[in-house]
């Protein structure tokens, strides 16, 4: 057992700028009645624009529909 | 899949005529080093892209009668440099060079620099209008890189400090297969060939392919086996993945509509889904990572990214503007010698 490795958390998401999500790690997507929607790679991108033409994955669409959004947490409004 | 093994196409002009004729022979013997090069226009001159493409070709494969030891043969890297100086001013006007805010945030730079793609639509074209006849002739054209994805940007990896070149290798991983050698990048492109009815052996176009199209692969050539374009390399890559996804979909939307199945259109499919978690990596963690360690090559990784945009657009314009005088914009295949 590699000591590191242990440290490591089992699965990461991170929104990227102006982008999707980036999910790495042991994960598993499923919809709502468990069923696994099945990933072939080993970090898959999942839809934050919504208009991706193949959710909950990521296409590309974002791109084109301008889509803006910070890697971190939105601001509240004021601050 | 085979081995790759390529014939040396019939030269093109003085440049590759004098190469071919010395790579028949005994390495590093009978290559007379060259003076500085001319041409009016290197990148689209068909006889110094063939012979700069077969001289980058040593690293990436076997030439049939051609002795492996001209890879490193002192003759064949000097006559290469003569090539690649005129080749390299070339593109080096064509891009405009990195603004102060530019390098200030690379990853966001290459978002604005891949969103003002300078090219005619070419994706948009063949997804509505483009011929089989056109669909076949532009994927005999990606077949001079597609059969050997990732690789030119392999070169880079050993050059790269240990945060770009992790997410250097989290993209390649997935190019090159994930472990499953079927779901390879290259061997999904041969089989989408062998679909449509083309020969899917790597090189088997070289002949037919002009020095437009070569330009393309041997910008990568070229930044790629050279450590101090270390950052060309990365930008070239991080504006590939960001230009790739949407039109992937149009390309596999166009071999549908064109009445092809899955076997045909999994490589253009793959490259949708694939490339929209390569791009953000290659521009945020890859080439911003490299950026943050050395802010040295940050302008080199923006040129890279507009380089590459540039000679697909002109790429891109030779095919639409050969298609709309109703040729073909591949080169005819020369006569067999009676």
């Amino acid at each position: 057992m590699n000591p590191s490795h242990d440290q490591l958390p089992p699965v990461t998401i991170t929104p990227y700028p102006d982008g999707p999500y980036l999910v790495r790690g042991d994960f598993v997507v499923q919809d709502q009645e468990g069923n696994e929607l099945p990933t072939e790679r080993r970090t898959i991108a999942l839809c934050r624009c919504g208009r991706s033409q193949m959710r909950p994955f990521c296409d590309g669409t974002h791109k084109l529909i301008g889509f803006k959004a910070p890697s971190g947490p939105e601001p509240w409004p004021g601050d | 899949m085979a081995r790759r093994l390529i014939e040396l196409p019939p030269p093109r002009g003085p440049l590759s005529g004098r190469l071919f004729e010395a790579l028949e022979g005994t390495p590093n013997q009978g290559l007379e080093a060259l003076g500085p090069v001319e041409s009016a226009d290197p990148i689209a001159d068909e006889d110094l892209q063939l012979a700069l493409y077969v001289s980058y070709e040593l690293h990436y494969t076997g030439i049939r009668g051609v002795d492996e030891a001209w890879e490193w043969a002192p003759s064949l890297l000097a006559f290469r440099a003569e090539l690649e100086r005129p080749f390299e001013a070339a593109v080096a006007e064509l891009v405009e060079p990195a603004t102060e805010a530019e390098l200030v945030s690379v990853g966001a730079a290459l978002q604005g620099i891949a969103a003002e793609d300078p090219g005619p639509p070419l994706s948009r074209y063949m997804e509505t209008q483009g011929t089989l006849e056109q669909m076949l002739e532009h994927v005999v054209h990606r077949s001079a890189y597609q059969l050997k994805e990732a690789d030119p940007h392999s070169w880079v990896i050993p050059r790269l400090s240990p945060r770009p070149k992790a997410a250097l290798l989290e993209v390649q991983a997935d190019e090159y297969g994930g472990g499953n050698a079927e779901r390879m990048h290259s061997v999904l492109f041969a089989k989408t060939m062998a679909a449509l009815g083309l020969e899917p052996a790597y090189g088997a176009y070289l002949e037919r392919l002009p020095a437009v199209n070569l330009a393309t692969v041997n910008l990568m050539s070229c930044f790629g086996l050279q450590r101090r374009r270390r950052g060309a390399t990365v930008g070239h890559l991080a504006a590939f993945e960001m230009t790739s996804s949407i039109p992937n979909r149009r390309y596999g939307n166009a071999l549908r509509r064109l009445g092809f199945g899955r076997e045909a259109t999994h490589f253009y499919d793959e490259h949708v889904e694939a490339d929209a978690v390569h791009e953000n990596i290659a521009a945020w963690d890859l080439a911003g990572g490299l950026a943050a360690e050395e802010p040295e090559v940050a302008a080199d990784i923006i040129f890279g990214a507009r380089a590459l945009l540039q000679l697909e657009a002109l790429w891109a314009t030779h095919l639409m503007d050969s298609w709309e005088r109703g040729e073909s914009s591949l080169r005819e295949r020369a006569a067999v010698p009676a």
